[in-house]
């Protein structure tokens, strides 16, 4: 349990740093969405199913339409 | 004490999250970025504050068939997690559009071009100077005085 724990734990600090790297909008973009996926992973080690169901659905999935839609508005969507 | 202990694995994972969110926001110039810095931090701040609820053992705060479970965690924190992810959806949204309408204003959203075209229009519509870089000390009768002194003697 503990090692699969540290495993999504390195993965997801890894993918923070990449959204902070990343010259390609669309790939941070990508990279945040693996950061909220962990994080709804966490939540549901620490025993908070619920949190964790509307992490995945909001976080994951409501904030990255919305990042997606204002990148294309803003011109910034294309990958190189 | 055990480096693989799982307490200490959520709570670095939660501080690393928020140091590098606050990291991203003050380091990067792009918008965009800063926005991003943001969602990390909050995330951050969400787990963080689901950790106190968390202890060796505990089971999840659900009621089966009208009988408490004896080790359970404690759901009021949950209740207020739940809460902050949905509000952090709509302060994502709404610093996206100020973003959009920052790129509509100034055609960039580099900011260091958009608080120099800021402090341009500011000064032209005030009709004073435009203040020096704060990059540099500006330079006053004080310590320019002082500088001709330095380079004379």
């Amino acid at each position: 349990m503990e090692a699969v724990v540290l495993v999504v734990v390195i993965v997801m600090l890894l993918s923070a740093v990449a959204v902070m790297l990343f010259k390609d909008f669309l790939a941070a973009l990508a990279a945040m969405s693996v950061v909220s996926l962990g994080l709804s992973f966490l939540f549901v080690v620490v025993r908070a199913p619920d949190v964790a169901m509307t992490e995945a659905a909001i976080g994951a999935g409501l904030s990255s339409l919305l990042f997606a839609l204002a990148l294309r508005r803003l011109g910034l969507w294309r990958s190189q | 004490m055990d480096i693989l202990d799982i307490n200490i694995i959520l709570y670095s994972a939660a501080f690393g999250l928020m140091l590098i969110g606050i990291g991203g926001i003050v380091i990067s110039n792009h918008l965009i970025r800063i926005i991003f810095g943001i969602a990390l931090l909050e995330a951050g701040a969400n787990l963080l504050l689901l950790l106190s609820t968390y202890h060796e053992g505990a089971s999840a705060p659900i009621i089966v068939d009208g009988s408490v479970p004896a080790m359970m965690a404690d759901p009021v924190p949950q209740a207020l997690v739940l809460t902050a992810i949905v509000i952090g959806v709509g302060i994502l949204a709404l610093a996206l559009s100020l973003a959009i309408r920052v790129q509509r204003a100034y055609g960039t959203l580099d900011m260091r071009e958009v608080r120099l075209k800021l402090e341009q229009e500011i000064s032209e519509n005030a009709g004073i100077e435009m203040p020096s870089s704060s990059h540099a000390p500006a330079v006053t009768t004080a310590n320019s005085a002082a500088a001709q002194q330095e380079s004379g003697s």
